[in-house]
């Protein structure tokens, strides 16, 4: 795999937390009586787990790929 | 207050803690090895755990004193601020999955167990090994206390008298280490993920739907927020003032909890890279518990009618459980946060010791100490460990959010980054310029601690915008090592360190 698109992946959640602290610093909208500063880390839980699992799939893939070649 | 707890709840804590650490003791017994002297299967379980044994040794990590004790106090003092431990458990896996098959690789093709034997002969440099070893070992003693400090308020919830407490949590986990190893640890881990999981489901189930939602929890505890002098700070949304410290407690953490001796000996333990990949991938999803766990400091707040103090933080969660749950179901709660306290202090005092032994004891007093002697050395170190951190039981820190006892270790053991991480992808750094990076770190951390006066705050003054100190050392000791290089760019004396070759760090078993 790429390993500057490998980087970009496992580098987007840092942006996103670290970087991106403005984006989340803030009450509003609410989803189920619960501020958007705590449910924007739900929804990056399962995406972290979703880009570190999309990298892990297509290494996988080209390793055993690469066994048969 | 009136003790609620009868002799039946008494039974039935004790009972629940010693059957669930009794299983360590006879763990021995579990994939019997042939010499149980040998220091790699005590240490490492022989290098054999599969991709669900290290899930629930690595969770392990996570699922400790610090998520049920210490982050639901720091919310139920301080509001959204405890929320970084989360950001943190965010951040943690990618690094993880970047760097530890590398180090994997090569300590399996050379039989390094820590990270100390890795740095030796990555700059060839006994002296550096041991300064790395000696680094995160110091680390690890405020953590332990962590665990054993939230052991001693569990044990006071329940009315058992403060004098004793802290004693009967010490000699817990050290009689626990002592007897049974990390296989003991490992097999324990998952009957103690097992008992928390019932535990916790069952309060982040039942206590929103006490309390009617989400929506009035957060809606009445900003009330009790805002009444107080913290409310200027917490909840944090919509008070960017915090944003560099949260951000960067969030990141050093993260960038840290891999560096630390018991970081590395969870991940060195597994089958193959492929095991350590998979776990990367999902264990962020462990932190959808931690979350939930962490509002319930929040929740804490509305049921107490008040938000705690640093001093009375650590009860948040204790007194949540026994204020509204039956006495029988407190008992079973309180001995599932025993054990998961138990568990992972052992695992960091094993990881401790197995370095002291190897990277002090072999290197320098006796290289030819039979495998035998380094077992039982290691078995004493881990008991001269625990007796360490109690140093760290009694620091201010240790009284107020229980917290920053792991955020002090993290300052201390990030400044082992370039040795450990960034020696990962090049070899072109010598002993000279990390070894001095490290000493500049270590003494901004050390200097910032001494401004505020060892109490263990993590945030440095406004002048460096609330900053975490660890990251702040880290910077430091960055600039030192570039500056350090740079200059030996300049003289021309740039050269590959080190025994190990770069294509070390790849090959696959």
């Amino acid at each position: 795999m790429n390993s500057i698109l490998k980087f970009i992946i496992l580098v987007l959640p840092y942006a996103f937390m670290v970087l991106g602290f403005g984006i989340y610093d803030r009450a509003t909208p609410y989803l189920g009586g619960m501020p958007f500063f705590y449910w924007y880390q739900i929804l990056w839980i399962f995406l972290a787990a979703i880009l570190t699992s999309i990298v892990y799939f297509i290494e996988n893939r080209e390793e055993k790929k690469g066994v048969r070649a | 207050m009136v003790n609620p707890f009868s002799d039946l709840d008494y039974v039935l804590f004790f009972a629940v803690v010693i059957i669930a650490l009794f299983v360590g003791f006879i763990a021995y017994l579990w994939r019997r090895p042939k010499t149980m002297e040998d220091i790699q299967e005590w240490g490492l379980g022989g290098r054999r755990f599969g991709t669900v044994v290290v899930w629930f040794l690595l969770g392990g990590d996570l699922y400790t004193a610090y998520t049920l004790i210490a982050v639901p106090g720091l919310a139920a003092s301080s509001g959204a601020l405890a929320m970084f431990a989360i950001t943190y458990g965010i951040m943690i896996y990618p690094i993880v999955y970047a760097t530890m098959p590398r180090l994997y690789n090569v300590s399996k093709k050379r039989g390094y167990i820590t990270s100390s034997d890795y740095v030796k002969d990555r700059f060839n440099s006994r002296f550096l090994g041991m300064l790395i070893g000696l680094t995160g070992v110091v680390a690890e003693l405020p953590y332990i206390a962590l665990q054993i400090v939230s052991i001693s308020y569990v044990l006071r919830a329940m009315f058992l008298p403060a004098t004793i407490t802290l004693i009967f949590a010490f000699a817990l986990v050290a009689i626990f280490t002592f007897v049974s190893g990390l296989r003991g640890p490992a097999l324990t881990a998952i009957l103690k993920d097992a008992i928390i999981w019932v535990a916790v489901i069952a309060i982040v189930i039942y206590i929103p739907y006490k309390l009617g939602g989400f929506q009035p929890i957060f809606a009445d505890a900003s009330k009790y927020f805002a009444a107080t002098k913290a409310g200027a700070n917490a909840p944090l949304f919509e008070s960017p003032t915090l944003g560099v410290g949260y951000t960067t407690l969030a990141l050093g953490s993260a960038l840290a909890l891999f560096l630390y001796p018991h970081g590395v000996t969870g991940t060195l333990g597994s089958k193959d890279t492929k095991t350590i990949k998979r776990n990367a991938s999902l264990l962020p999803l462990y932190n959808i518990l931690l979350l939930m766990v962490a509002i319930l400091g929040i929740a804490a707040v509305v049921v107490q009618n008040g938000v705690f103090t640093p001093a009375t933080s650590s009860f948040a969660i204790p007194y949540l459980i026994r204020d509204e749950f039956p006495t029988l179901f407190t008992s079973f709660a309180y001995a599932a946060i025993v054990v998961g306290s138990v568990v992972p202090a052992s695992i960091m005092a094993i990881a401790s010791a197995n370095l002291l032994t190897r990277n002090v004891y072999l290197e320098y007093i006796n290289p030819n100490a039979s495998s035998r002697t380094q077992s039982w050395l290691s078995r004493f170190l881990v008991l001269v460990v625990i007796a360490a951190s109690l140093a760290f039981s009694l620091l201010k820190v240790a009284s107020g959010d229980i917290v920053f006892l792991q955020t002090l270790g993290g300052a201390i053991v990030l400044q082992t980054l370039p040795s450990i991480y960034i020696s990962l992808y090049t070899r072109k750094l010598s002993k000279y310029s990390v070894g001095l990076g490290w000493l500049a770190g270590i003494s901004a951390v050390l200097y910032d601690q001494y401004l505020l006066n060892f109490s263990g705050a993590p945030l440095t003054t406004s002048t460096f915008d609330f900053m975490y100190v660890g990251i702040l050392g880290l910077l430091v000791n960055l600039l030192v090592v570039l500056v350090i290089h740079g200059i030996s760019v300049a003289l021309g004396k740039v050269k590959d360190e080190g025994i190990i070759d770069n294509s070390e760090f790849t090959i696959d078993e």
